[in-house]
């Protein structure tokens, strides 16, 4: 039995199995999993934010999506994984509150979900699956020995993407 | 202009928890007459966290919670977060509609529950916001909640976010309801933007 590994808000953790990697309570942030399944080595970054472009304060690669990617990246490769083979699963970027009107920042899960998407594509990580939208949480467990990400919701079922 | 919270002096922190100490004892009492009993709250923490710190402090990132949020627009714009495990939210309703306890469920939480709650963060957060302006004569206006009930993780990151451009940790002004000392009701949380702070300990006169 591994252990399982918790990964925080704007952070990131790598693990190879039999270990899992679990981030907890995403709502509008996203988690993304990097991994490459011949080794059965992978990486998760619990990011917050679309971008990096627009911040004044950058210095957490794990808080964005183009760096948080760029950072996973580098760190899977000096674990042993090879680039070409390296392939994405990921999950989050909810809406979460009910507003009467409109509210730009409460938009900012479709929007990180929209970059993940994007700068994946502008790497050429091949996407096997994703989770995302809606107006709920998930709690995803992501296993590097099967390339498996469990997605755990309160009200909203229970699946493996 | 602060750019660091771990800048702020023990007489800021002092100040701080002044201000939130009387708001939130005004929200207390408000509450207590919304639910008809008596209703407790704890001095109030100051602390400057890493966001992946906040979740723990409300029973870790999974717990089911209710939480109702505000922007709060004005001279020092600011968010409001007031968050109830389920299991309170519950039992606020129960009193707010004068149901016997325990008989509203998680299923029978619709569209007239939010409601209530809703309106219950109205009125805590006017009444924390009155406090507010009295001591910094500054203006303070609350949007319209936004209710969101779900994991605590997933209610703090989408509220967080709107701060992370900007900086790595928050500043909480952070006070515990309670019922009848014993359970905990709810926390609420005051979030200042970074450029607000400075604006309101220099409206108090303890500015750098």
């Amino acid at each position: 039995m591994g252990k399982i590994i918790q990964v925080g808000m704007s952070d990131y953790k790598l693990a190879k199995a039999p270990d899992k990697l679990l981030t907890a309570g995403l709502g509008s942030c996203i988690g993304i999993c990097l991994f490459d399944k011949s080794v059965r080595k992978g990486g998760l970054a619990h990011i917050m934010l679309p971008n990096s472009a627009l911040a004044k304060n950058v210095a957490n690669h794990a808080k964005f999506a183009d760096t948080a990617i760029i950072l996973l990246l580098e760190e899977l490769e000096k674990m042993g994984c090879n680039r070409s083979r390296i392939q994405a699963k990921y999950a989050g970027g909810s809406q979460m509150f009910k507003f009467a009107g409109e509210n730009n920042i409460m938009k900012i899960g479709p929007r990180n979900a929209e970059a993940v998407g994007e700068y994946l594509t502008k790497h050429r990580i091949r996407i096997l699956s994703s989770d995302t939208g809606g107006n709920y949480g998930r709690t995803i467990t992501f296993n590097p020995e099967s390339g498996d990400l469990l997605v755990r919701t309160i009200g909203h079922g229970e699946r493996i993407i | 202009m602060i750019h660091d919270y771990n800048q702020l002096s023990a007489i800021q922190i002092d100040a701080l928890k002044e201000i939130g100490n009387i708001g939130a004892g005004n929200a207390a009492t408000a509450l207590a007459q919304m639910v008809n009993a008596k209703i407790d709250m704890n001095v109030p923490r100051v602390s400057i966290l890493p966001f992946a710190d906040v979740p723990k402090l409300i029973g870790g990132a999974d717990s089911h919670v209710v939480g109702i949020f505000f922007n709060v627009s004005g001279a020092a714009p600011a968010s409001i977060l007031f968050i109830l495990p389920i299991d309170k939210a519950l039992l606020l309703v129960d009193m707010l509609f004068a149901r016997d306890i325990g008989e509203t469920n998680i299923e029978d939480f619709g569209e007239m529950e939010m409601s209530a709650m809703m309106e219950l963060g109205n009125i805590l957060s006017a009444t924390y916001l009155n406090s507010l302006s009295m001591f910094t004569q500054l203006n303070f206006t609350p949007s319209v909640p936004a209710i969101g009930i779900d994991m605590a993780g997933a209610i703090i990151d989408s509220v967080l976010a709107q701060f992370g451009e900007v900086a790595d940790h928050v500043l909480l002004l952070e006070t515990e309801f309670k019922k009848e000392k014993l359970d905990v009701v709810g926390y609420f949380f005051l979030l200042p933007e970074l450029g607000s702070l400075a604006t309101i300990l220099s409206a108090l006169g303890v500015n750098l």
